[in-house]
């Protein structure tokens, strides 16, 4: 199913939040996750599954002031 | 007196933005020049860089306080909150919620709405905000110890735009510490707000923009040492007439 990956369309096979991102390399990365604009924390990732269309937002420490 | 951080106390008055610098080798050698206790950063997609540049601010061993930089909403800020505690394992949140694109000024009706929400769910907060006097006080009722208002816009240089609303906020507010978070260029505009008696600065621009950051994080060291030991020395009042510093008494006859 096709999905929105930080803003880029993906097509993925995994059908939770935590299978996709293992899809995507970011099984253990350091990222925090939302799904449609609402937080999911990390322990709740193999729980939340996924709908095609899907925006999915995957967070890592970058720049700040 | 000594204001604490939510329990933290630091062992410099400085913060420092993690932002601009020319290289990572830059970055940390402004931290090392600066002797900042605090290092601030912010949550973005994950690109690719996330996972080095998380590796690089830990090796910098301050604290870290995440921000909300470019969250407009409520909302936004709020949901990026509850990332940046999982990602820092960190309860602090310097909380940004921007009411204009221009002036980057904080929107203080979604400032203090957010920072209602944040601390009821155990947030210790940062406040990005103005200099206005109500709004501090609604964030210190709304749960917060430690506010961060700014001298100048983000990213200007400017200094301190109304002193004498910086100094307000130090007179009512004396149990809350109090962080100049914005504006600042140059290291006369830190030890500035330091004689002030304000509690820490935070900078990023005026370091990671200078043309040799990590001199310019030294001598920013330097100016909030020098303001924070003339603020615990209790400067002299200013007066308008001129008073000799040296004796009248003895001086010779000579005319």
């Amino acid at each position: 199913m096709n999905i929105q990956f930080n803003g880029e369309t993906r097509t993925v096979h995994g059908r939770t939040l935590a299978a996709v991102l293992e899809e995507l390399g970011l099984a253990n990365a350091k990222v925090a996750t939302a799904v449609n604009s609402e937080f999911v924390p990390a322990a709740a990732r193999e729980s939340r599954e996924l709908q095609p269309g899907d925006r999915i937002e995957a967070l890592a420490p970058m720049m700040g002031g | 007196m000594t204001r604490d951080f939510y329990g933290v106390t630091l062992e410099t008055p400085l913060m420092l933005g993690t932002s601009q610098y020319p290289s990572p080798a830059v970055l940390a050698d402004a931290f090392r020049s600066s002797g900042a206790s605090v290092a601030t950063v912010s949550l973005r997609r994950e690109m690719g860089a996330g996972q080095d540049f998380w590796s690089l601010v830990q090796e910098l061993g301050t604290h870290i306080l995440p921000n909300t930089a470019g969250c407009h909403t409520v909302k936004e800020a709020v949901t990026t909150a509850h990332m940046a505690r999982e990602v820092f394992e960190t309860r602090w949140i310097k909380l940004e919620v921007i009411g204009h694109t221009d002036t980057l000024q904080p929107d203080p009706f979604g400032l203090l709405e957010a920072a209602r929400i944040l601390v009821a769910e155990g947030f210790e907060v940062f406040p990005y905000t103005t200099d206005d006097l109500v709004l501090a006080e609604r964030l210190v009722d709304a749960g917060c110890r430690v506010l961060m208002p700014w001298a100048a816009p983000i990213g200007s240089g400017l200094g301190i735009n109304n002193r004498y609303a910086l100094r307000t906020l130090r007179a009512h507010l004396p149990d809350v510490a109090l962080v100049v978070d914005a504006g600042l260029g140059v290291p006369s505009h830190a030890a500035s707000v330091m004689e002030m008696g304000y509690d820490a600065v935070l900078l990023n621009t005026a370091v990671a923009k200078a043309g040799d950051p990590a001199a310019m994080a030294r001598a920013f060291s330097l100016a909030v040492e020098a303001g924070r030991t003339a603020y615990l020395a209790d400067p002299m009042e200013p007066r308008d007439m001129a008073a000799p510093s040296t004796p009248v008494i003895g001086k010779a006859w000579l005319t």
